[in-house]
């Protein structure tokens, strides 16, 4: 299935929000993630299905000022 | 006269020492990032979210770095330009620095990188709402911070200049009318702090606290002039619980007039 990661086009196997994390190897990261613009706890990453060109977004902490 | 040691500042029930607050971005190292940071003596630093691409570890690295300094974090949503980015990322952050801190920024453009104050007041009810410790990101404005209030906010961050631009205070007016309208809220300067002088002097104005970051960082040596801050806030603070004197037009001598040679007795 065709959608976008981090606002690059990305062809996937994965289903749900957790496995698509597992399958760009994000399984051991602190991530954050958000689903077409809204945010996607970690508890509902399993039970959120993915659909043809979701928008994903998987953030990580960064410098901040 | 109270030691600016001693002297502490509370916001949200937190209890602080250190009236420096440091962001963590523009360093050349993180080595640098870590020596600076604990030369500043701060117990706040400000954090963001940002992308990466899987398997790089680099926010990994650097979420491990800051862990090691054992300072709090108060995340941010720089660089949001509407409501909802700004309240989703809050709650992404929410959840990786595991904190209801959050330092709100909603940009109006990039040129000035000026808080849109009307979305800031929105997003900040929104998130008030949801359980957050709201930092706003302002401008002197004292409509609008008051508006902030009603939403939830316990203190209010107006801008000395735009970011990352070292002006210092542009509106010191502004700045002092603040103070004084809002004499029991925490008030703190973020953005636009350019040198130690800058600080000192919005300590001075009775500030509770400075948030800079490219000052520091983007100093010869960060290092250095980190320290050079921690003791201009300090300098700062003490002179505002010192009571200034009040200027004057004409010169006043400060040596006694009286008893001076070569007048008549």
């Amino acid at each position: 299935m065709q959608i976008s990661v981090n606002g690059k086009p990305c062809e996937v196997r994965a289903e749900t929000l957790a496995a698509l994390l597992t399958e760009l190897e994000y399984e051991d990261a602190v991530v954050a993630t958000a689903r077409n613009r809204d945010f996607v706890r970690r508890r509902d990453r399993a039970e959120t299905t993915l659909a043809e060109g979701d928008e994903i977004e998987i953030l990580t902490p960064r410098q901040g000022g | 006269m109270q030691d600016a040691r001693e002297d502490s500042w509370q916001v949200y029930g937190t209890t602080l020492s250190s009236r420096l607050l440091v962001g963590t971005a523009q360093y050349p190292s993180p080595k640098i990032l870590s020596d600076a940071i604990r030369a500043s003596e701060a117990e706040i630093v400000t954090v963001s979210l940002r992308r990466e691409s899987g398997g790089s570890g680099a926010g990994q690295t650097f979420w491990s770095l800051i862990r090691e300094l054992g300072v709090r974090v108060l995340p941010n949503t720089a660089g949001c330009h509407t409501v909802k980015e700004a309240v989703t990322t809050a709650e992404m952050a929410r959840e990786v620095f595991d904190t209801p801190w959050v330092k709100l920024e909603v940009i109006s453009d990039d040129d000035t990188l000026a808080p849109d104050v009307i979305g800031l007041v929105e997003a900040a009810r929104i998130l008030s709402r949801d359980g957050f410790q709201v930092f706003p990101y302002t401008t002197e404005d004292l409509g609008i911070a008051g508006k902030l209030i009603e939403a939830g906010c316990e203190i209010l961050m107006p801008w000395g200049a735009p970011i990352g631009s070292g002006r210092g205070l542009n509106n010191p007016y502004g700045l002092r009318a603040m103070r004084a309208h809002f004499a029991d809220v925490p008030l703190v300067v973020d953005a636009g702090i350019g040198t130690p002088s800058h600080a000192a002097a919005a300590m001075e104005l009775g500030y509770d606290a400075i948030l800079l970051n490219t000052a520091i960082a983007k100093a010869g040596d960060p290092v250095v002039m980190a320290r050079a801050f921690a003791r201009s806030v300090e300098a700062g603070r003490l002179a505002r619980l010192a009571d200034p004197m009040e200027p004057r037009d004409m010169a006043a001598p400060s040596t006694p007039v009286i008893g001076r040679a070569f007048t008549a007795a």
